[in-house]
């Protein structure tokens, strides 16, 4: 009786052990079950990449609609090249559409958020943004509005 | 002077000497599989005693740190305004240094002392030796489930202390304190890798269990078999636990995030 009660209280403990690791999973680091072939790839060259990071956020009119897979160097024009994965239900994006990079709020990370063209065709899988806007340097900024340019 | 050096070198032999001890009695106890049939019981009943038993004092102390963070990160956070972050502060805080290091001291002091305490009592009582005399391996009888029991558990164990540490925070930072709960789990989500924080914290734990045990159970066996024995045994496995968890925590962070 006594070794049943610790079968049972020893199972509990270990169901209790693999439910933590199955919240901290999905609530905490927020990883997704789905699989990743909803969602298609589209590039853009920025001058200035400024903070963003791979897995910082996409977004369109504040709504996130996607995340950065890698930021590289280009090798030739020397710019950054960012590649992004936007949710396959969002497949209208206008091909003249623009990708700025933003900061959310004062001290928050970076973002890329697209703001929408006017364009009757739409960016697919591979393509790439033609206009883009880099991250505002604040430094830049100000020694722009220091030497009066 | 010669007094001197001859006896840092008999503390140095002694302590060659351990250590060769130690790694060979590691290597035997996880050598001696012993049979499922009769292994298996041992080990849920030694689980029982080592994790089981040891969820109290890591569900309060784990609710009360979670709750800490809430405080403290609140009051820095909300001098610059940005006080959502807060979610993620206690959860990259918790998964990675905090849930798997004080889990680890608060195990080797809770259990560690008494799997110290126990062996060393059965060896004092001559119970190791009996059962040799009977052809039982002390070994793979009474050393490997407790080993196994405390390896295993102290993942489990670090997985528990770091949700109920963010269920405190979230009691502090957003019942308590006001934060809006929809910033704190997004921060959090946005912040924290899955691979890099969470595995790396299980990895942590898995190494602090691994060593938390080895040094109790070791101590126990290789303890001189008396009552101050048994006691200066009991103290040195809290210290060496201590000190190796402390210790090991910087090596792997250096590893793990710190790009060294």
């Amino acid at each position: 009786m006594a070794q049943r009660k610790a079968d049972l209280t020893v199972g509990l403990f270990m169901v209790a052990g693999l439910a933590a690791l199955l919240f901290l999973a999905l609530q905490v680091s927020g990883l997704t079950l789905r699989p990743s072939d909803d969602s298609y790839r589209l590039h853009a060259n920025f001058n200035d990449a400024g903070g963003l990071t791979p897995r910082a956020r996409v977004s369109m009119a504040g709504v996130t609609i996607g995340s950065i897979r890698e930021i590289s160097l280009n090798r030739e024009t020397f710019q950054a090249h960012v590649i992004m994965d936007v949710n396959a239900g969002i497949d209208n994006i206008p091909a003249d559409s623009a990708a700025v990079i933003r900061t959310s709020g004062l001290l928050g990370e970076q973002y890329i958020d697209v703001s929408v063209g006017g364009d009757m065709e739409s960016l697919a899988d591979g393509d790439t943004f033609y206009s883009t806007q880099s991250a505002m340097n604040l430094e830049r900024l100000i020694s722009n509005f220091a030497s009066g340019q | 002077m010669i007094k001197w050096l001859v006896n840092l070198g008999s503390q140095g032999r002694k302590f060659l000497e351990s250590l060769g001890r130690s790694g060979q009695f590691l290597f035997a106890a996880l050598a001696g599989v012993p049979n499922p049939r009769v292994g298996f019981p041992l080990l849920i009943k030694q689980m029982y005693f080592l994790g089981v038993l040891s969820l109290a004092i890591i569900v309060v102390s784990g609710l009360f740190i979670g709750m800490v963070l809430g405080l403290q990160g609140y009051t820095i956070l909300s001098d610059y305004g940005s006080e959502a972050a807060i979610g993620q502060m206690i959860a990259l805080t918790l998964v990675r240094e905090l849930g798997p290091v004080v889990t680890a001291l608060l195990f080797a002091g809770r259990a560690g002392s008494a799997l110290t305490a126990e062996i060393g009592l059965m060896k004092a009582t001559e119970q190791l030796s009996s059962m040799e005399m009977m052809g039982v391996d002390p070994l793979r009888r009474v050393i490997a489930p407790r080993f196994w029991a405390g390896f295993l558990s102290m993942p489990v164990l670090a997985a528990i202390f770091s949700v109920v540490g963010i269920w405190g925070g979230l009691l502090v930072g957003v019942e308590w304190l006001g934060v809006f709960e929809g910033s704190f789990w997004g921060n959090m989500q946005s912040s924290v890798s899955f691979t890099s924080d969470v595995l790396n914290g299980v990895v942590k734990s898995v190494v602090f269990g691994f060593v938390c045990t080895w040094i109790a159970v070791y101590q126990g066996y290789d303890c001189v078999p008396t009552s101050e024995g048994i006691s200066s045994a009991t103290t040195r496995t809290v210290v060496f636990s201590a000190l190796a968890v402390l210790g090991l925590d910087f090596v792997l962070t250096a590893v793990m995030f710190g790009d060294l």
